[in-house]
Parts: structure tokens; sequence; C-alpha cells
């Protein structure tokens, strides 16, 4: 975000006080400038859910990769450059005709960051937190997702330092696609749950 | 700890609204995210104490909003770190500049926190014991009500599972938290049936997994 951005409002008490703090802490030497914007950068523009999606592409491309996925998540992302802060230890999930998986963390908002970058807001909130464990099949329906009666719900707590991807059923019609062009189809909330990829062609 | 962090399955949050996407809302909820992760080296925390002071805010802060909470847990740590007073805390609060002061530790370099946030921390550990429990064993989660930092949320207490999987020994957040040392535990996944938590109701064939640390478990009579 840039200067401009900040100038075009009187700055928020939130703002402000952050701001204040930012300075002490600087003017310390608890923390450098150069680390809050390098960090920064990481997660805006370098960490973020094109990792995961290039994980779930190869996934459906490559069954001897997919075989590992299944086996050892860590290792097998680990494979691709995609371990960091808050993805240290794996778990991939499949999605199946019969089985739905989603992701929640019920106690903060543990999350994939190295595959999937920073959380959304929604699944820091607190209606998110509290109720995909008891309700999973209503949350999902208010992001569209409406599952029949015969698919199994499976939701993941994530409680301690292990975090899950899930792997998404790989849409129909896309026989034709390559890996890069698969990976443009996989959306961050398919990669935890919350939606399910349209079939190739379909307007949904 | 009980606290208004244990949100499963508590009503009255309302519905989710998948249009608010986006990881910070606001400029300064960046910078918090971001101070926090900078700060780290001299706050006196780690991961799950961190947690912890979240957990020990008041409920009203604790609801106010999520970086709201970050910034009121990084100004609890930087008062008890020594780095701010009274005074300037109060300061802070009004968003008032504070008097400068003099640089008195080394900041982690650039390159030092990318290369901590591009290589993560991990948590499994090597411990010499072998696990108490195998895949496809019935287990209850105890019923246990710590006033400290625990992840076994009151949701499962009580409630009995079956083991799906072994996750290795990890640094045990309870005692980590306590700054009693990393204390490595075994770790399983634990699947409850949505019957078994929630009733009857429930969907059959639902079910909600998680990662439990061993203490937290007891066979299924």
């Amino acid at each position: 975000m840039n200067d401009d951005h900040q100038h075009q409002h009187p700055p928020s008490p939130m703002a402000l006080r952050v701001k204040a703090l930012e300075t002490v802490l600087t003017e310390r030497g608890i923390v450098d400038p150069q680390a809050v914007d390098a960090v920064l950068d990481l997660y805006e523009h370098q960490v973020g859910p094109r990792n995961g999606a290039q994980v779930v592409a190869r996934a459906w491309t490559d069954p001897a990769y997919r075989a590992r996925l299944r086996e050892d998540a860590t290792a097998a992302i680990g494979e691709m450059g995609f371990l960091g802060m808050q993805g240290e230890h794996m778990v991939a999930v499949e999605n199946t005709p019969t089985v739905h998986n989603v992701v929640v963390c019920t106690l903060c908002s543990c999350y994939p960051w190295s595959v999937l970058g920073l959380p959304p807001a929604w699944y820091k909130s607190h209606a998110y937190r509290s109720r995909v464990v008891m309700e999973p099949r209503a949350v999902l329906r208010e992001f569209g997702v409406d599952l029949p009666e015969d698919v199994e719900v499976r939701v993941w707590d994530s409680t301690a330092e292990v975090r899950y991807l899930v792997v998404p059923q790989r849409p129909a019609g896309t026989d034709g696609l390559d890996e890069p062009a698969l990976a443009n189809l996989v959306t961050r909330d398919s990669m935890v749950g919350t939606a399910v990829l349209p079939d190739a062609g379909s307007a949904a | 700890m009980n606290g208004i962090h244990d949100m499963g399955g508590m009503h009255g949050f309302g519905a989710v609204d998948p249009t608010d996407s986006e990881p910070w809302h606001d400029h300064w909820e960046s910078r918090v995210f971001a101070l926090t992760l900078a700060a780290s080296r001299h706050l006196r925390s780690n991961l799950d104490r961190g947690r912890f002071q979240l957990e020990t805010l008041p409920p009203d802060a604790y609801l106010r909003g999520y970086f709201e909470r970050w910034f009121a847990r990084l100004i609890d740590q930087a008062e008890d770190a020594g780095f701010i007073d009274a005074a300037s805390r109060a300061a802070i609060d009004h968003g008032t500049p504070v008097p400068a002061r003099t640089k008195d530790r080394e900041p982690l370099p650039a390159e030092a926190l990318v290369h901590v946030a591009a290589t993560g921390r991990p948590t499994a550990r090597d411990i010499g014991t072998a696990p108490v429990f195998a895949v496809g064993e019935a287990v209850r989660a105890r019923n246990l009500h710590p006033a400290g930092h625990t992840r076994l949320p009151g949701y499962v207490r009580g409630k009995a599972g079956e083991v799906i999987g072994y996750r290795g020994a990890h640094v045990f957040p309870d005692s980590h938290a306590a700054l009693e040392g990393e204390d490595p535990r075994h770790l399983y996944a634990v699947r409850f049936s949505a019957a078994a938590l929630w009733g009857n109701a429930a969907p059959p064939g639902d079910s909600v997994t998680l990662d439990l640390f061993e203490p937290y478990l007891e066979a299924a009579a």
C-alpha cells in the first residue's frame, strides 16, 4: 500500500497508535524498518496461493507426485520449495466424489502461509471459527457450495503445528490442459475447502 | 484456559462473509503483522506464548478484531520486555509521539527475518519414547480444564474418537507457552464423528479431525 492511500483520509486512531509504537520499537532497535517492509513484500508479492495451486496441478497430472503428497506432504511440498513459516509440517487431504474436506482453526487462525499466503479475513472471523466444526454444510452454503447429503464432510481443526492443504477435485473438461493452465484454475478457497472448482466451460 | 478464543461450537457470531477475503482491511493492520514478526527476537515470547498472550486479553479486547488484538499483544509484550514504560504506553494509546529513545538493541535484519519466514521453524522433535496410542485405536479426549495455554478445544473434551494418524513428536504448547521448555510430546490426528460431538441430529458420516497431544488423550474404555 502506498503513501497516497494513507493521505486520502485522516489517519484513524489505530493507525496513529501503530505508528507511535513502530517509532518507539524502531528507535530502541527492537525492529528494523527494512525488515518490516521486507516481510510484507514477501507475503504481499511472493508467497501466496499460487504456490498451493502448483502443488495441486502437479498432483492432478503426476500420479507419482500425488502418491508422495499423500504419503508425506511435507516432503512433497518441500520438493517444490514451498515450505516455510506456518507451513513447516503439511498434510494434504483430497476431495473425491464422496468426500469433501474443509479446514479451520477454532482456537486461533492457523493457516498454511507458505502454500496459501496469509489467511483471508473471513478465515479469521469469529463466525467461521465457531461454526465450521458444528455446521460445516451451512457455512459452505454461505460460500455457494451446496453438498449432497451423500457426500461425507470432513472438517480439519488445525489445533497443532500441522497445516492442511485441500486438494480439490480436478474439474471435468480439463483433460487437454497442461500443468500451468491447470494451476490457473485452482483457487485459494478450493484449497481451504470452501469452494468447489467449476467444470470447464460451465458458467458457475 | 477456558477463554473466549475457544470458539468451536459457539453460537451468536452470525453469517460468514466470503467477500471479506483479503488478509487485511487497512495499512496499519499489515504494519502490526510485520512488526510482530520483526520484533519477535526481543519479545521474551514464542509461538505458543504469543497465542496465550492473545487468549489472556480481556474478552472485549479479544473480540475487537484480529489485528486489534495483535496490536494489544504487541504493546503488552513491549511493556513486558521493558521497551516502553507506562507513560509511553499511555502516549501510544493516544496516538501521540513518544520522546525519542536510545537504541540499545540490534534488531533482526531484513535478510534474517525473510530467511526465517521462508524456511520456518519446525516443531517436530525426536524423543526417546514410543507413542502410547496406535492408529485405529479408540481414544477419549480427557476432560481437562487447565488455566494455562492448551490446544485441547472445549468442544472435544470428554468425547470419544479414533486415532487416524500419528504426526510425530512436537513441541508441547502447554509447556512452551509457560516458558517451561519445549517438552515435546507425541501428536496424533484424532477423528470424532459429528454425532459424537454435536448429537444425533448431525449428519451421519460427517466428522471433525483434530491434532491432539498425547497428554490430552486416554484409551477409550
